[in-house]
């Protein structure tokens, strides 16, 4: 039995019938998002202690990295710096809801999800800092290289999970991309592949209100992002972005999903993006900021914190540890960032291909001799 | 292995058997693409792949170029080795994102950590009356790209080699197919097949002391037929096969151009800008004073592939090959 024949496919049996016999493959209903986005934060829906617990010390430590992150692009340490600042919830809980097995396919503005699934954090920054594009080993976490073309990381992810699939092996692909990124053909390719294929992929997009300065009302005309999952024949999930609880939950069960052979699933996590697209973008030519102040009081760690607190999950020790430790954190962060980073320019010509072309290695001579020669002119003069 | 007489045998088929013989080898080829399953593709050229080793490992996919081309590269990122089939040279362009922002620079981004074994296979080329979008020779866009290996075939026993070569790379190889010599013959031993063609090194067609032809793919073959006709104007023209349009040779044609003091360019691909711009500046850079004569070019004109009856005003054909291989300043020899 091929994959496109398991359960839940249909491939192979889906023949086109003349009318009047035709009928939909499928009921779209079941796939339709709830009409508003999903919520825990403030109802009485049970939540588990510990998992909370450490949403929110992943979140203060994301808030912090974020701040930190942005202070050392001010100072000149990193080239850009897109920040997730206000969309922790949905950075860590992509992070906390894989197994170790499984992989995250981020963009670049989720470096934070990388760190929260455990990646160095000098390392998830090289992309931004310029010392190199993909600072590290993309199998040692499993997570794939920060990816700079929007959406063009998501059929990559269908084609890992689709692989893993084939070889039988128990791996979930979580790719994560915004708004902005559901226009790109690659978006579109991606869910249609991974529907047919039955991939086990979840896609998040994070919609924070903007791709750089246009607003989303420019950006589709679909009812919801998550409507556009119907369309594939894949359930379609709409959740507050900002509620670290539900956006785990509405995870959690995608991922079990696409563990136990049930496919994908496409998550619109409503959110927002409180700092500007970069530091070189000015987001006051394009938003008031009446409605930033309104998502500031829908923030993630206040959400969280404020229910945590009333039921008596955290104490003031509780927060002063979590706040402890991502300070300790952005120091190590700080300190490290500070000290050059240390190149080398034959790299350049190190990986491009497997084995050097003679082309290559001519070039890598004519820029070895350059550097000696400036470095002979530098000694002559000293 | 049992070994059977060299029968003839078309370029499509050695093709085919090079996947096959590659897919038994080794269970991590798996070939992917529109039509590929159960019509063996456009061409054929997959043919009875999905019934030998099943449709997971030679699938039919949708009709979405930047999708194969994306869902092979997370495959490759997995440990898979991609077989990526392109319908038509024109066909490919929406995977150019993949190809360029990814394929070809996955192996560089990661420092190394993460190659990209995977080929894409491209029926590239006019020749076959083919209507608009069906004909284009697409290989210097490929060629501008590093981290590509870009290879092209001439002969059956090179299609066979290759294709082989290319998928037991560790790196991208675009694979283009010149499609109007699928149909060629030669005699060639499907079961005895000769050694794997070593990718980035050009090969010598036809010697001669005249002149040097330094050709690639379709054109191979009308660089042979010019240099017969040749003979009968006291011209003994030298044919070098590329084969390999990156990793480019410098050394079989620089070494035949010096021999031979002489050299003509010919191609399909459009002139300007196309691949011969390139290879008369590296031979020239090379070797100018062994130069009788300037390195001149044939090549497609520099327009949009034209309608089917009008394209054989537009290839390099014979005639055009001589033509300028008489305006290589044979008179001031004498």
């Amino acid at each position: 039995m091929t994959v496109q024949e398991l359960p839940g496919a249909g491939a192979a049996a889906y023949r086109p019938t003349p009318p009047p016999a035709w009928r939909p493959r499928t009921d779209p209903a079941p796939l339709l998002p709830d009409p508003e986005p999903y919520r825990v934060l403030g109802t009485d829906a049970p939540l588990d202690r510990a998992l909370m617990l450490r949403l929110y010390a992943e979140l203060i430590r994301g808030r912090r990295y974020n701040a930190q992150a942005t202070a050392l692009t001010k100072q000149g340490r990193l080239a850009v710096y897109p920040s997730s600042t206000g969309q922790e919830a949905c950075e860590v809980a992509a992070a906390l809801v894989l197994q170790e097995q499984d992989w995250l396919f981020p963009s670049y503005r989720d470096t934070l999800a990388a760190v929260a699934r455990g990646l160095d954090p000098v390392q998830a920054l090289t992309l931004l800092r310029g010392d190199w594009h993909t600072g590290y080993d993309p199998h040692e976490h499993r997570i794939a290289p920060l990816c700079t073309p929007l959406a063009t990381q998501l059929p990559h992810a269908v084609g890992l999970a689709h692989a893993a699939r084939l070889k039988g092996d128990d791996v979930v692909a979580l790719a994560m991309v915004g708004d902005g990124g559901t226009s790109e053909g690659d978006f579109h390719e991606a869910l249609n592949f991974a529907a047919v294929w039955q991939a086990p992929v979840v896609f998040l997009v994070q919609n924070n209100g903007f791709a750089i300065s246009v607003p989303l009302a420019k950006q589709t005309a679909a009812p919801s992002l998550a409507h556009k999952a119907v369309g594939y024949g894949m359930p379609g999930r709409l959740v507050d972005g900002n509620d670290a609880a539900a956006v785990h939950e509405v995870l959690a069960d995608a991922v079990a999903r696409a563990r136990r052979g049930g496919g994908p699933t496409l998550i619109e996590a409503v959110t927002y993006r409180i700092e500007a697209h970069t530091n070189a973008d000015d987001a006051t030519r394009y938003r008031v900021d009446a409605e930033v102040e309104a998502w500031r009081d829908h923030d993630p760690i206040q959400l969280l914190e404020a229910e945590l607190t009333s039921r008596g999950f955290l104490d003031d020790s509780a927060k002063e540890a979590a706040a402890e430790a991502a300070e300790t954190m952005a120091a190590a962060l700080r300190e490290r960032m500070n000290a050059d980073a240390e190149l080398d320019p034959m790299d350049l010509f190190a990986h491009v291909y497997a084995e050097k072309t003679a082309q290559l290695r001519e070039q890598e001579a004519q820029l070895r001799a350059e550097l000696a020669a400036h470095q002979d002119e530098d000694e002559g003069e000293r | 292995m049992t070994t059977v007489a060299a029968k003839p045998a078309t370029m499509a088929q050695a093709l085919q058997r090079a996947m096959r013989d590659a897919m038994a080898e080794d269970p991590t080829v798996h070939v992917l693409g529109e039509d590929v399953g159960a019509l063996g593709g456009v061409f054929r050229i997959t043919d009875g792949l999905a019934k030998e080793f099943g449709e997971d490992r030679c699938t039919d996919t949708p009709l979405a170029e930047a999708g194969i081309l994306g869902t092979a590269v997370g495959m490759a990122m997995y440990g898979l080795r991609p077989v990526v089939e392109m319908q038509f040279d024109a066909f490919a362009y929406p995977a150019f994102e993949q190809l360029i922002s990814h394929v070809s620079r996955m192996r560089n981004r990661t420092a190394g950590s993460m190659g990209m074994p995977l080929v894409v296979r491209v029926p590239y080329g006019g020749g076959i009356g083919g209507v608009e979008h069906h004909s284009d020779s697409s290989e210097a866009y490929y060629m501008a790209t590093p981290g590509l290996h870009v290879v092209t075939p001439a002969t059956v026993e090179d299609a066979y080699g290759l294709l082989r070569a290319a998928i037991a790379s560790d790196d991208p190889v675009v694979f283009l197919e010149p499609k109007r010599l699928y149909w060629s013959k030669a005699e060639w031993s499907p079961d005895a097949p000769t050694e794997v063609a070593p990718i980035g090194k050009a090969v010598v067609r036809r010697p001669g002391r005249s002149a040097t032809l330094i050709t690639y793919g379709p054109s191979v073959p009308v660089c042979l037929e010019a240099a017969e006709a040749a003979t009968a104007e006291g011209w003994d023209l030298e044919v070098v096969d590329l084969r390999s349009l990156v990793p480019f040779d410098d050394e079989t044609v620089c070494a035949s151009v010096r021999r031979t003091g002489r050299a003509v360019v010919v191609h399909e691909s459009t002139g300007f800008g196309g691949p011969g711009g390139e290879i008369a500046a590296r031979v020239t850079e090379r070797c100018f004073h062994h130069l009788e004569a300037p390195v001149l070019r044939v090549a497609g004109f520099d327009i949009p592939y034209p309608p089917p009856m009008l394209e054989k005003h537009h290839l390099p054909g014979v005639d055009r090959v001589l033509d300028a291989v008489a305006r290589l300043q044979w008179e001031a020899e004498s």
